[in-house]
């Protein structure tokens, strides 16, 4: 048996390596790949990050209805909601709106909104020059915040989409950030 | 029948009728659902697209089945050593594994293609004339109709079976189970999109009948549809494992005719105005207190108990809270307490049943505080604190 | 090749301090037999409860942590262990080897478990209660909703995750570099093939169950967003990791039991088995498969229609090697010369059993139809189908199968043909009604069900008591085996049983092919 000794660690070995490896796969690719393959999709009607606008010709022959929701995540006490529910916007043209928040508790806290869009393969075809859920956002006790958004419907949305609906959840994050304000992914 | 004969019957006739009923291609289903033993062919052209669908690969499936049993089961009775048979040695044969490996590959093709049809036209949410935000809550759906006009109508729909009736001490009722105090109205033939989320954990929409199943999930929307082509009421649960109570948050659709479909809509919309009204009238403590004993076993007794005793949440009865300033115990009720199950409520009651079920609270299970929340209260308290 | 060295050493340290790979595979399976058990009565409590409408005997919540517990301990203390017991035993004694490759790590690979089981059911004591958010922990459920025993849970998984690992490695190792002289790939038999790739499996998808479990601890602990939406996250992807492990761990569970129906039908009915090559050919598809198809578990989650056709297309592919090995079987029984032991009834149970399963499997795979079945009852009868008939039936064939080689006693033959015919009836009382229920409308992990439910969850409940209770009579029909069956001597003990394993004495010696056999298969 002594023979196979060296042979057997190599095996040992190389099974090692790929235990290790696919420990390390789960956070280096699918984490990350979720992540690029949710915007590239819209998974979940995730929409990408600040548009940078390009200059781009309003098809003023189509109108696209935009309507917008609000929910609050668990526990969160804030009134929360869109200033007009829908709007009827042409692809290529720069729109902007705004949010209602107010703060009803005696402390200040911080709020993160997430989006989501449906269709969600809309999803790539809305693009948000200005947003209020690209930031955190702090709110003293008893007030009350304008939060702007500003987007564009690109003009290569499908023909068979009239309407999109973009939904803001927003949740609590003032403990999650005293808790710890160093991992935050 | 005693209970006791009527499982015996069940041991005894169980899977004969069971096997009896698989062979008869289902032909028990009729129109009373107990002991239905097919998916219902649904009241939406999509759901019975999806029957056909699922009874084409059923019958392939069975088909395939009597001739590889009925093979295996001719060689079990003829090829067995008690008739004396030797033992073949064969043990290939490339012409037959080719064969049972292309031909089931054809069969699949065969499945793919209305498979592929189907799933196009369930994903088709386009041209909806309507749409409805669904949301789930542990354990509890929330409706918002959307308004072009900004009028929209939201409620929450509860389970509206008794605690009583789950715990035995009180006859079930017809639809055990599959009632809620409020449930989702909609008109026949109009396309109804929803748009589901959740509010805390993944939660799924499910009605068999309309061919519905869609995730809800905290911080993103999923839409899906249905048209319904028949009027009635349609019932199904949550499908998704969502905690404690997953298994007590029903989903009713009241299906009905377009014009009872905006007479709803128009009382819902003058409830709403009416809820405002009342909010400007003070009440007495006998009208908060009968108001709040409903509004608290709707929403409060699953988990602080029937008489006020604790259980996943703590004890009403002698509580600190309810025995306590009338501040802080409104802002349990209206901000929850953070960490722990108990929810903000602040956004689930309006404030007439808000200031019903705290004054309830103080005056009920031992509890003799004498004072009142009035609805102003609470909307002030919720403006100003 | 009597003369040893050394024998075993005495009482408890033999046990404790084991390397040989009969003492450990004996270990495993007895551990996985007490967790089958406990599993079961877990089982037994959620189908009393469900009996009758109502709640009668447990709360909702104590529900949710028996469901979330028979499936941890049936998936990860009974049917894995038993698989990787039978591996120990087996394995070194069909490839002619003197015992697993690293026999102190096999030591460790088992002592491991029953900390990581005890610490796993002592949850259920703690305050909050045990895990209830089902044996697939689905986030935020599992992080921000969970109780605070959650860390524990993790910290079980992570150990039987390990152990898990540790054992495959050694079954590669073992397979790789000590098989008997003349024993080439494809000599080898299947039980040994389908643990390979089983081995493989499992090292490749156990490091994502403890990076999915590690990424909650983050979550829970160290302010992480994996799967909150509110740092950037996704419960979704949740999901997609678990199941990335989760769908080749269904294999993991299956191809052993592949493996040992191969051995045990061709015994029995005196044929070599028809189309080794293309059953090797086949598990090896159904493996490669498994990494492909992970998201028909999540059909209803929302994901892009191109999605959605992808993993169901790849999904319906399976049916295409299944297929073959169950051709396969029906084949080698073609013309043989068939007797029906208990082993080849269990075995043939088996093959009736996991077809129905792969039928109704066949019919989830279809994306539009599964909208409907989704989470239903449809589905637990379906997993039951494949699993218990699957994964439970063919150990038991195995049991009985080998048990005279291991102790040199012949199990009652009455006794095991009962224990069959009424697991077989009682299995099918329990679990066929439960498709009825589900293509109804009756969602699963509930605890309790509308009125139009009531008959067939009775007669379900009944059936799962009478399936519980037919292992009863397993258990006592084995104890008394080894503690007054009938002696046998023949080395052979089956008449058409063929293998290196049966050229050793009977009942096996503490050693074996301590001097490797040349293998003319």
């Amino acid at each position: 048996m002594a023979g196979n000794d060296t042979a057997i660690y190599i095996t040992v070995a190389k099974s090692a390596t790929v235990v290790v490896a696919m420990f390390a796969f789960v956070f280096v690719v699918m984490v990350p790949l979720y992540d690029v393959l949710c915007e590239a999709l819209g998974i979940n009607g995730k929409t990408g990050g600040r548009y940078e606008a390009a200059t781009i010709a309003v098809d003023e022959s189509r109108k696209i209805k935009i309507q917008f929701i609000a929910s609050n995540n668990d526990d969160m006490p804030w009134e929360f909601g869109p200033s007009v529910v829908s709007m009827e916007v042409h692809p290529g043209a720069v729109n902007s709106t705004v949010f209602l928040a107010r703060n009803p508790m005696t402390d200040s806290m911080i709020a993160q909104a997430i989006p989501s869009v449906s269709p969600s393969r809309a999803a790539e075809y809305f693009h948000k020059t200005e947003c209020f859920c690209f930031e955190q956002q702090p709110l003293d006790g008893g007030k009350t915040a304008e939060m702007p958004l500003q987007f564009i419907v690109d003009q290569d949305l499908p023909k068979d989409i009239g309407t999109i609906t973009l939904s803001y959840t927003i949740f609590d994050v003032t403990d999650m950030l005293k808790k710890d304000a160093v991992a935050s992914r | 029948m005693s209970s006791k004969a009527k499982w015996l019957k069940s041991l005894a006739l169980g899977p004969v009728l069971a096997m009896l009923a698989t062979a008869a291609g289902f032909a028990w289903a009729d129109d009373s659902k107990v002991n239905q033993v097919n998916m219902p062919v649904g009241v939406t052209e999509l759901g019975a697209t999806i029957y056909d669908l699922h009874m084409l690969i059923f019958w392939i499936c069975v088909v395939i089945g009597v001739l590889v049993f009925g093979v295996m089961f001719y060689s079990i009775w003829a090829h067995r050593k008690s008739r004396g048979v030797t033992p073949s040695q064969f043990h290939e044969s490339t012409k037959v594994e080719i064969a049972w490996t292309v031909v089931p590959f054809f069969i699949l093709l065969f499945m793919a293609v209305p498979a592929t049809s189907t799933l196009i036209e369930i994903y088709d949410t386009s041209d909806a004339d309507m749409d409805i935000v669904v949301t789930g809550y542990q354990w509890k759906w929330k409706y918002e109709y959307l308004q072009d006009d900004g009028q929209n109508v939201s409620y929450f729909s509860n389970l509206r079976t008794s605690q009583d009736e789950i715990y035995n001490a009180e006859a079930k009722g017809e639809h055990y189970l599959l009632e809620v105090d409020e449930a989702v109205v909609v008109p026949v033939n109009k396309k109804v999109r929803l748009l589901i989320t959740a509010n805390d954990v993944i939660h799924a929409w499910w009605v068999p009948e309309l061919a519905v199943k869609k995730d809800a999930i905290p911080g993103f929307v999923n839409e899906t549809w249905f048209k319904a082509e028949k009027e009635g009421i349609y019932r199904g649960q949550c499908a998704e494992l969502c905690g404690k109570d997953h298994g007590f948050m029903p989903i009713v659709v009241r299906v009905v005719s377009e014009e009872e479909y905006s007479e709803w809509l128009g009382g819902k919309q003058k409830e709403a105005a009416e809820i405002a009204e009342l909010m400007a009238q003070t009440f007495s403590l006998d009208e908060l207190v009968a108001r709040g004993e409903e509004v608290y076993n709707r929403n409060c007794l699953a988990c602080h108990g029937a008489a006020g005793e604790g259980g996943v949440g703590t004890a009403i009865a002698a509580s600190p809270i309810a025995t306590g300033e009338l501040d802080g115990h409104l802002d349990v009720g209206v901000n929850g307490v953070p960490g722990t199950a108990m929810q903000a409520f602040g956004g689930q009651l309006n404030d007439v049943d808000m200031a019903a079920v705290i004054t309830f609270q103080r005056n009920a299970f031992g509890n003799n505080m004498g004072d009142m929340v009035q609805p102003v209260d609470v909307y002030n308290y919720k403006k100003g604190s | 090749m009597g003369d040893h060295h050394h024998g075993p050493a005495k009482g408890l340290k033999r046990w404790l301090f084991a390397t040989n790979h009969k003492d450990i595979g004996t270990m495993y399976l007895w551990f996985s037999f007490a967790m089958f058990i406990l599993g079961g009565s877990f089982a037994m409590i959620i189908r009393a409860e469900l009996f009758q409408p109502g709640m009668q005997l447990v709360d909702p919540a104590f529900f949710n942590q028996m469901t979330t517990m028979h499936g941890l301990v049936m998936v990860f203390g009974a049917i894995m262990p038993a698989f990787v017991g039978l591996a120990n035993w087996m394995i070194p004694m069909m490839i002619g080897a003197p015992d697993m490759a690293l026999p102190r790590m096999n030591n460790w690979s088992f002592w491991i478990l029953p900390p990581a089981f005890l610490l796993l059911a002592s949850t259920l004591f703690m305050e909050g209660g045990g895990p209830a958010f089902g044996w697939t922990f689905y986030a935020p459920l599992s992080t921000t909703y969970a109780p605070p025993s959650v860390t524990f849970f993790i910290f079980g998984v992570h150990i039987l995750g390990l152990s898990s690992i540790m054992g495959s490695i050694n079954i590669v190792a073992t397979v790789w570099n000590l098989r008997a002289p003349g024993m080439t790939w494809m000599k080898m038999p299947l039980f040994v093939w389908t643990w390979f790739i089983t081995a493989y499996l499992l090292i490749a998808v156990m490091p994502v169950l403890a990076g999915a479990v590690t990424m909650m601890l983050m979550d829970i602990h160290f302010g992480t967003s994996f799967f909150s939406a509110a740092g950037g996250g996704d419960p979704v992807l949740f999901q997609h990791v678990f199941w990335f492990f989760g769908h080749p761990e269904v294999y993991i569970i299956i191809l052993p039991a592949f493996g040992v129906v191969s051995q045990i039908i061709p015994a029995f009915s005196r044929k070599p088995l028809f189309g080794y090559d293309s059953m090797v050919y086949a598990t090896a598809s159904i493996a490669f498969l498994s990494f492909i198809v992970w998201a028909h578990h999540m059909y209803t989650v929302g994901m892009p229609i191109a999605g959605e056709l992808f993993f169901m297309y790849a999904t319906m592919l399976i049916a295409v090697p299944t297929g073959v090995k169950v051709f396969n079987w029906i084949t080698t029984m073609w013309r043989g010369a068939m007797t029906f032991e208990t082993p080849m009834l269990f075995c043939i149970g088996f093959v009736v059993l996991f077809t129905i399963g792969g039928f109704t499997g066949l019919m989830l795979s279809i994306a539009p139809n599964d909208f409907q079945y989704h989470d239903s009852y449809f589905v637990v009868a379906h997993f039951h189908y494949v699993m218990v008939a699957g994964a439970v039936f063919s150990m038991t064939a195995a049991v009985y199968y080998w048990l005279p080689k291991w102790c040199g006693r012949m199990y009652n033959e009455t006794m095991g043909k009962a224990h069959f015919w009424i697991s077989f009836i009682g299995f099918n009382i329990t679990f066929f009604p439960q498709h009825f229920v589900g293509l109804a409308g009756m969602p699963r992990r509930i605890p309790d069900y509308a009125l139009q439910f009531t008959d067939f969850n009775m007669m379900s409940s009944i059936g799962a008591f009478i399936y519980g209770g037919s292992q009863i009579l397993f258990l006592y029909n084995v104890i008394a085996t080894i503690v007054a069956g009938k002696p046998v001597s023949d080395d052979k003990v089956w008449e058409g049983a063929e293998g290196l394993e049966w050229t050793v004495p009977t009942p096996a010696p503490f050693h074996t092919f301590s001097v490797p056999p040349q293998f003319k298969g």
